[in-house]
């Protein structure tokens, strides 16, 4: 018999709202995390918009000692991981170094410090460029580090597949644990608002143009016009469901399902793989479709990727068989952290009975979908499904389960 | 180009900058023969903190140099002989 993985602590950096209670507050009330970047002037960028985390102070929550070698996403997902862990009840400091593993995603690296460091060297010359530049920048960075805080000497590694890279990081530290490691920091947090990272960002060519925070990011809307990037996600904390029992744990629930694909050649003429992957998390939680409770869509944004979502999400739960929603129409699309956020989402969700509403958004009925707009639902909720796709073909599904 | 030799506060500054101070670390205290290591700063640290110490004083630190060097007082010894002043470490 596989081992059952649960998540035992959540720590929470979102637009709409800095820290678990806040996030989820702000969440299930329909708060609205977008609007105009603050970080740099974007007034020069045909893209405009951001979800970004407000009220985030490093120094508060750090030693000066990481400062000067970490990016925003670092600090974010260290603190994050602090908060996870006190939410876990675990103190790191008292278990064993190799027991615990970390497991994160990344789409971008450290896009911030990097800009900051190359402004350097062609500036000022290659001898004013950070020794901390050969790993801030680093897809691995936030692993490593929250590895070295906490003195977690496990197994470790990231995850690089773009937004659906947080959910492989989840399913790659629920491997880990089924292999013997008894805990596992997991999620992600991405943090890119910054010049460098805007421009890209644009290159994929996927980002709004609009400057209406309201009506900007419109999954499943006749009027989607792409997507609003934005930065935080989650981190969580994931052991196996016996050692969180024997240690008397608050469990949120359980990671129950996952599955992968990659989509076929464009123009193939194939169908797209998202269908099979979410077919593959539901066989591997051993649930049919009408288990499934709500569906925490990717909601790209984009008018033809949203079809084939909800052409995928109708052939395997039928026309407006399942609720959907996209509570990511509050903070934007957080890349490798949007994963992560949706799973502590539907966990949070679990608790309340709520499904959090998709903001903004009227629902295109063409596609088909039971979509969950303008205010929250309340529901019975034992399972839901989480799907996240990555630029350039990459889809990944989680099933989360209720504890108990 | 400073002509004045370079002092333990001055270690102190640059090292903040370069590095921040661990939790638990007194950089203020007595430090002057604590090992940088036991202070919190592996040889990145010590990396930045001379490429710093290089810009601001105008000076060229050899690379076995600053890895020889394991305390604050080895490293103020050596860029006062790079600067070619007297080490007056406290």
């Amino acid at each position: 018999m596989t081992t059952s993985v649960v998540v035992t602590g959540l720590g929470i950096a979102a637009p709409n709202g800095l820290g678990t209670r806040e996030y989820w507050e702000a969440t299930r009330n329909g708060k609205n995390g977008i609007g105009r970047v603050t970080r740099f002037d974007p007034s020069s960028y045909p893209s405009t918009l951001a979800g970004e985390v407000p009220g985030f102070v490093a120094e508060d929550h750090l030693p000066s000692r990481l400062l000067p070698q970490t990016d925003r996403m670092t600090r974010m997902a260290l603190v994050a991981t602090d908060w996870a862990l006190q939410d876990a009840d675990i103190d790191p400091a008292e278990l064993p170094a190799y027991d615990m593993g970390v497991v994160t995603a990344s789409s971008s690296g450290g896009f911030e410090f990097g800009q900051n460091e190359l402004q350097k060297l062609w500036s000022q010359g290659s001898q004013y460029v950070s020794a901390y530049q050969s790993f801030a920048w680093f897809y691995a960075v936030n692993s490593g580090q929250i590895s070295i805080r906490n003195g977690m000497k496990g197994p470790s590694g990231v995850i690089v597949s773009d937004e659906a890279g947080g959910l492989d990081a989840v399913a790659h530290g629920r491997r880990l644990i089924r292999k013997g490691t008894p805990v596992v920091v997991s999620g992600s947090i991405d943090a890119s608002i910054c010049p460098w990272g805007w421009v890209a960002q644009q290159a994929a060519g996927r980002l709004t143009r609009s400057t209406e925070p309201t009506r900007a990011y419109l999954p499943f809307d006749a009027e989607a016009s792409g997507y609003v990037p934005g930065e935080g996600g989650a981190i969580l904390i994931m052991e196996s469901a016996e050692s969180a029992r024997e240690r008397g744990a608050r469990v949120y629930g359980e990671i129950s399902g996952y599955g992968s694909t990659f989509d076929p050649k464009p123009g193939s003429g194939r169908e797209p793989a998202l269908r099979k992957a979410i077919e593959l998390a539901l066989a591997d939680a051993d649930l049919t479709p009408g288990d499934i409770d709500v569906v925490f869509a990717d909601a790209a944004g984009v008018p033809e990727l949203d079809r084939i979502e909800a052409e995928a999400l109708t052939a395997v739960f039928g026309a407006r068989g399942v609720p959907v929603t996209a509570p990511k129409t509050m903070t934007g699309r957080l890349y490798s952290g949007a994963g992560p956020l949706d799973i502590a989402s539907a966990l949070l969700a679990f608790e309340e009975g709520l499904i959090p509403p998709t903001v903004h958004v009227t629902a295109d009925d063409d596609y088909a979908l039971d979509l969950v707009v303008d205010r929250p639902r309340q529901a019975p909720l034992r399972a839901a499904l989480v799907v996240a796709r990555g630029y350039g073909g990459f889809n990944s599904a989680v099933v989360v389960r209720a504890a108990g | 180009m400073s002509t004045a030799p370079f002092t333990l506060d001055d270690l102190r500054r640059v090292l903040l900058e370069a590095a921040g101070a661990d939790e638990g670390v007194d950089l203020a205290g007595d430090i002057l023969d604590v090992h940088f290591e036991s202070l919190g700063y592996e040889s990145l640290a010590l990396l930045e903190t001379g490429s710093r110490i290089e810009r601001e004083y105008g000076v060229a630190l050899d690379e076995d140099l600053l890895a020889d060097a394991q305390t604050p007082r080895a490293l103020i010894a050596a860029v006062n002989e790079a600067l070619g002043t007297v080490q007056q470490a406290a």
